[in-house]
């Protein structure tokens, strides 16, 4: 289908080198692919106990030499990116390399040119298990990560609560039943964003979570927020993280709508297809509407990392300006509730 | 309380919270003479009401759109008769701080009866924040220059405006359409608009959007330099030495 782009919202960090446990799943690790590479050379298995002493006996030194050169690098290495970490582990790989190989020489005879295939083979090692750890490291990191979120989600904008109970207060002698209504939606809303959303939930509740928020925007701002439904072609029964277009709807009525006195439409445009459920939401672009950006990139990296969480590379969230309006992209796997549930 | 009722004009961008403010100004009646003499859902609104009926309160939202509460405070200190400001804001940040410190008023909404008759008590005995105090205030730039003319307050869009020129104790703002004098200082102007304009010569801004280019000038003591030409106005500016680097800086921008 077509491409995803993957965005994570912060490049991971390198493995700590330094912990204990890291550090016996590199032994165990090169040790398990240099017994490999033992199977692999020997020509039969009566030959494989020689041949596996031998390459363990050129390779011990280097692993260690490596390792303790690792470790020494641990603390700066952590401060690293992935990448940039893994780049200097294989150079560190090359340089031990060749300081093992030179100190082996004059204890050992060591066929010639056989430097470089030690060389690739040391990288091929390091390598490896640079990915195993980079693995271990994504398959744990959704627990901490729902830390996060959960102190994130929270965060709806208290701008927003108390001028809406302000509100409500202004409604309530006048108009006490459309208080009530008002209230029960707030009340609805803070449900929500104070459970515990772990898990997915349909579509078509996020969608009413949405409409009851828009409710009590419009209270506020009456004519001014003029919104727009698309949701004909709408899969209900989809399963989507919980609050992945509440925040996303904020953002666009305090940017979009809150910084004009002009009314301005907020267009919320949710289909099916091929297999995705896409979400477009746009709002009036407004140059000077960027009171609080760090608000905005915050709801974002928020809905970015459930999605990221939930779905992986098949959910995305992208964001640009496109003729005088601001368009957020949501994209979702589709998956039918009571389907894999 | 023998005296005239308290004139009180309420500004926000919310109807509700307008709303709700008269309500509770109608439940402090009985105890503190007012008079609710209008409403504006923005600074421009309330400026432009204020030439028309008197106030002597406005309680207004700090933030709103084409005219927050901080900029009307200080455009109303031009009026012939200014009222007194208090603001109002749904929620306690941390910009608040700065106005406890310069002991300004400003109410938390929702706003109990109790809080706001102890603010309205105080009116008569208050002055207006005068301007320097409001600087001290984490405020954006403003929108618009005020001008005092024939008793209004004319604002002028800062977009509106191609340069600004200090000559003696004025400074001349200079529109397409025509020419202000503000009493203001240059400097001050210049730290609040900081990138919008540029000082092309001690005594004067010109705003990067009406900057059309630059031209060689000799005179005819035969010493060279640059001038600013203008977009939509047919004047140019003078360049001084000590600034001639922008005219590297901003053609370089020109040509990206």
């Amino acid at each position: 289908m077509p491409a995803i782009i993957r965005q994570n919202p912060k490049p991971s960090a390198f493995p700590d080198l330094r912990n204990l446990g890291t550090i016996a799943r590199i032994l165990i690790g090169a040790n398990l692919l240099i017994a490999l590479g033992a199977l692999v050379r020997a020509p039969n298995w009566g030959a494989l106990p020689e041949e596996w002493l031998d390459s363990v006996a050129v390779s011990q030194l280097y692993v260690l030499l490596e390792l303790v050169a690792l470790i020494a690098l641990g603390s700066w290495l952590r401060r690293l990116s992935f990448s940039a970490g893994a780049a200097v582990v294989l150079v560190v790989t090359i340089a031990t390399g060749l300081v093992t190989d030179s100190l082996l020489r004059r204890v050992v005879p060591l066929p010639e040119g056989s430097l470089s295939r030690y060389l690739l083979f040391g990288l091929i090692v390091a390598g490896t298990l640079l990915f195993y750890l980079q693995l271990r490291a994504k398959a744990l990191s959704p627990a901490l990560i729902e830390a996060r979120l959960q102190a994130l989600q929270a965060r709806i904008r208290p701008h927003f609560l108390f001028n809406t109970i302000n509100a409500v207060l202004s409604l309530v002698r006048a108009e006490p039943k459309r208080a009530e209504h008002a209230l029960e939606d707030l009340a609805d809303l803070f449900r929500v964003l104070m459970s515990d959303n772990r898990d997915l939930v349909p579509l078509a509740d996020e969608v009413l979570l949405c409409r009851q928020y828009l409710a009590l925007e419009s209270l506020r701002l009456g004519d001014r927020l003029r919104l727009e439904w698309h949701l004909n072609s709408m899969p209900g029964d989809a399963l989507v993280p919980p609050l992945v277009l509440q925040p996303l709807l904020e953002n666009a009525v305090y940017h979009g709508i809150e910084p004009s006195s002009e009314p301005g439409v907020v267009s919320i445009n949710i289909f099916a297809k091929d297999g995705q459920v896409h979400a477009i939401l746009r709002n009036p672009y407004r140059v000077d509407g960027g009171r609080h950006h760090a608000g905005n990139k915050m709801a974002f990296a928020n809905v970015r990392e459930r999605l990221a969480l939930h779905f992986d590379a098949e959910g995305s969230l992208q964001a640009r300006v496109k003729d005088a309006s601001y368009e957020v992209h949501i994209r979702m796997p589709y998956r039918p509730a009571g389907d894999r549930a | 309380m023998t005296e005239a009722p308290l004139r009180v004009l309420i500004v926000d961008d919310e109807a509700p919270a307008r709303r709700r403010l008269h309500q509770l100004l109608d439940d402090c009646a009985d105890a503190f003479p007012l008079a609710i003499v209008g409403e504006a859902a923005n600074g421009r609104e309330a400026l432009e009401l204020l030439h028309v009926v008197a106030a002597d309160l406005v309680l207004t939202d700090i933030h709103m759109p084409d005219m927050d509460g901080l900029e009307l405070a200080r455009h109303v200190l031009k009026l012939p008769h200014p009222p007194v400001v208090i603001f109002t804001t749904a929620y306690q940040e941390h910009a608040l701080d700065a106005f406890e410190v310069n002991a300004i008023d400003y109410l938390v909404k929702p706003v109990r009866v109790p809080r706001l008759l102890a603010a309205l008590q105080k009116v008569p005995k208050l002055k207006p924040v005068p301007a320097a105090k409001l600087d001290l205030l984490p405020a954006g730039a403003r929108r618009f220059l005020s001008i005092t003319e024939r008793a209004r307050v004319m604002l002028v869009p800062v977009d509106d405006i191609a340069y600004l020129k200090a000559e003696l104790k004025y400074v001349t703002i200079r529109t397409v359409q025509r020419e202000y004098l503000l009493e203001e200082s240059l400097t001050h102007l210049e730290e609040e608009f900081g990138p919008r304009f540029v000082r092309v010569h001690r005594n004067c801004l010109v705003a990067r959007d009406f900057i059309k280019g630059f031209e060689r000038r000799v005179s005819d003591d035969g010493d060279a330099h640059w001038e600013v030409l203008l977009r939509d106005i047919a004047e140019s500016l003078p360049v001084s030495r000590r600034q001639q680097f922008i005219v590297r800086e901003i053609g370089r921008i020109a040509t990206d």
